[in-house]
């Protein structure tokens, strides 16, 4: 009997959860449509004073983003946990943390990356000029892995809770607050003309971090919700 | 060679112990912050820049200090709680949380107090505000996580859990928000928090700080008292003690 | 003048690589140990409060190769939490679960590689096929071609359902399905936790001639029910109240 490498199961997980997601074509989308939604709010609520719009588009793009992303995190690990697949995943024989990152992987995919993909339709309707869209989609394809992460250990720990979403937001956006900060000045620079790379850099630097240390802790939250 | 340790973490010698330090704590707080108040409200020179308006410092910064002392105490207790699977680890948590909240929305409260005669304004997004505020907000996600489960033992390690993140992250939101706030610095605003201090200011300053801390170890006891009654309410014990309580 | 310096890596090299391979050497050498150790599973004293309910007070079991147990029960005896500590997806507050003589929270992945687990749910994905369902289930856990799939459905009696989404089979179809993921996985202990839900009495048939063919290759059943059950063999019941 041969058993399963990592990698395999991380290939084996991932492609059931595209599966997964693509089946249900109608909950990919709807963050994406809030995502641009969001932004359509902001025209409106400014009463067209485009040039107010263009100074707060950045900043209105990432907290869309982010709130955006809010909306499917919750499902990440409850629908799995509610049919009792995620006790046969966490029973495969592989560990939680591979799982986790096989999961939240395969998620970003769906969301964040999804996210980066429409961006520039987003940033067309808040005047972020063309130039600056190489920057931003770094600055959200950096992000939104960051978060990803965060929220896998926001979802972990929110699975087996009475209220899920809004408890989810309450912890996850504290912690997400300097992906903010750096995301949206890195824009806000290349549109002033300056240097993004600093910002940029910072953002990665968490990135890397979010991604070396969250799947531990979202597979130790699932493991303390899962008991 | 653990057992005195968790002879010691046993519930019920916890709840005699805090009980036995909590008067101490609480009377060595009260001469401490009695001095601190009366030598910094009324003998220490006032700034030579903002009056008297900064003797408010001697209640922002003491709490601002153990708004930040508490989470790390509370995170140190959940995850000593969390990993050695010691119960009254949790209660200890559990007790620490709302104190420090009250300590950061005080901090913030006096922080906006001062800065309406520094800025003008009650909120100017001081880097040092937001970072408290933000911290709140870590404070509130631990809170409710920990009531949001059926099962009171779960949302007791998804909390420490959480902490123990938020411990992680407090470092990076501060230097963030520091970052943040240096993007944008048009002229120069006074900053809460002074570096140097004249020791007729630092002295009374100290004296609230250690009696700020004391207060907090004494009402942490009260509070650890009544989580592990709470806790513990089926256990023989407490049931035994209720009973002489009520025959006396 | 370049040699020494190379050379001194290269050593550093070759003699990590050598360690490591000792290791692995030793690793392989335990797994083929824990092989040849009859399979063996005991629960110790093992203690499970619910918040205030205490709800395992002190169970110990022993289940060896060809045997079954039938974990019988009021409701909220701690049938199913019991099944849990043993899969261990719940640690007990005391005691212990050891399998091969070997504590599961020290070799946590060689345990689980060792034994299915069928929940109270089917735990089965209603958008995945039946038999994507099974690819998912068996294929973490060995490498599994598609017709031994179709077989371990033509087994349990649901061949016929390969191909549909699991939301549209219904409950006994499903049950056939999460027993055919038992089937396949060819893991030596099994715990099953109310199989016989939904399940017709040909199901119930069913459910109890693989559990005799499993326990008659060796294999190791813990089967939570709250009815009574009749297995051949050497199947002893255990009571918990």
């Amino acid at each position: 009997m041969s058993r399963v490498g990592a990698f395999a199961a991380l290939r084996l997980v991932v492609v059931r959860e595209l599966k997964l997601a693509f089946r249900r074509p109608d909950q990919l989308l709807q963050p994406l449509v809030f995502f641009l939604m969001v932004t359509t709010l902001f025209p409106l609520g400014l009463n067209l004073r485009l040039s107010l719009l263009r100074e707060i588009g950045p900043g209105v793009l990432w907290v869309a983003a982010l709130l955006a992303s809010m909306l499917s995190l919750d499902a990440l690990f409850r629908n799995d946990a509610e049919d009792g697949t995620l006790e046969q995943l966490a029973l495969s024989g592989h560990g939680l943390t591979v799982i986790v990152v096989a999961k939240t992987l395969a998620h970003w995919l769906v969301s964040g990356a999804a996210l980066v993909l429409v961006s520039p339709l987003v940033a067309t309707a808040l005047a972020i000029p063309v130039e600056a869209f190489p920057v931003m989609a770094a600055s959200l394809t950096l992000g939104s892995l960051a978060l990803s992460w965060l929220g896998a250990i926001g979802a972990g720990l929110t699975v087996g809770a009475k209220r899920g979403n809004v408890l989810l937001s309450l912890i996850v956006l504290p912690l997400a607050m300097p992906l903010l900060i750096f995301g949206a000045a890195a824009i806000d620079r290349v549109i002033g003309g300056g240097d993004a790379s600093g910002p940029l850099y910072l953002l990665a630097a968490l990135c890397t971090f979010a991604t070396t240390l969250a799947p531990f802790a979202a597979a130790a939250a699932l493991r303390i919700t899962l008991e | 060679m653990w057992t005195w340790f968790y002879k010691l973490a046993s519930p019920p010698a916890v709840f005699r112990t805090a009980g036995r330090l909590a008067p101490w704590f609480l009377g060595a707080a009260a001469l401490a912050i009695a001095y601190g108040t009366v030598d910094g409200l009324a003998f220490a020179p006032p700034d030579y820049q903002q009056g008297d308006a900064f003797r408010i410092v001697y209640v922002h910064a003491p709490s601002a200090w153990l708004s930040l002392f508490a989470y790390v105490s509370m995170a140190l207790a959940g995850g000593i709680a969390l990993v050695w699977r010691i119960k009254v680890g949790h209660a200890v948590a559990a007790a620490a949380a709302p104190i420090g909240a009250s300590f950061t929305v005080l901090a913030l409260v006096t922080g906006s107090l001062w800065g309406r005669p520094m800025w003008g304004t009650y909120w100017a997004w001081d880097p040092r505000l937001t970072s408290e505020l933000i911290l709140l907000f870590l404070y509130a996600g631990v809170m409710s996580l920990r009531g949001a489960f059926e099962e009171a033992a779960r949302g007791d390690r998804a909390a420490a859990l959480l902490a123990v993140v938020g411990v992680v992250n407090v470092p990076i939101i501060h230097y963030s928000v520091q970052w943040w706030n240096s993007l944008h610095q048009g002229a120069t605003v006074a900053k809460i928090g002074k570096p140097a201090m004249a020791p007729s200011m630092l002295w009374p300053l100290l004296a609230m700080l250690l009696g700020f801390m004391l207060f907090y170890g004494g009402v942490l006891c009260m509070r650890l008292r009544g989580e592990v009654l709470s806790r513990e309410r089926q256990a023989a014990w407490v049931r035994e003690l209720m009973q002489a309580r009520s025959e006396r | 003048m370049n040699k020494p310096v190379l050379r001194i890596p290269g050593a550093f090299i070759a003699v990590s690589w050598k360690t490591l391979n000792w290791w692995f050497q030793l690793i392989d050498f335990a797994t083929i140990v824990a092989m040849e150790t009859p399979a063996e599973l005991e629960v110790e004293k093992v203690h499970v409060w619910r918040g205030d309910r205490h709800v395992l007070k002190g169970v110990s079991l022993t289940l060896r190769a060809g045997e079954s147990l039938h974990v019988a029960g009021p409701n909220g005896a701690g049938k199913s939490t019991l099944l849990r500590v043993i899969a261990g997806l719940l640690r007990p507050e005391q005691g212990s679960v050891r399998w091969v003589g070997r504590s599961i929270r020290d070799t946590p992945l060689e345990f689980q590689a060792a034994l299915v687990y069928a929940s109270h749910e089917p735990a089965l994905k209603g958008d995945l096929t039946a038999l994507e369902n099974l690819a998912i289930g068996v294929g973490l856990r060995r490498e599994v071609g598609v017709p031994e799939l179709r077989a371990a459905l033509e087994r349990t009696g649901v061949a016929a359902c390969a191909e549909l989404p699991a939301r549209v089979l219904s409950a006994g179809q499903r049950r056939r399905v999460a027993l055919a993921r038992v089937l396949a996985s060819s893991a030596p202990l099994w715990l099953l936790d109310e199989p016989f839900t939904n399940l017709d009495a040909a199901g119930v048939r069913l459910v109890t001639e693989l559990i005799e063919s499993h326990a008659g290759q060796g294999g190791l059943t813990a089967v939570v029910a709250h009815h009574d059950l009749k297995i051949g063999g050497s199947a002893r019941r255990l009571d918990l109240h």
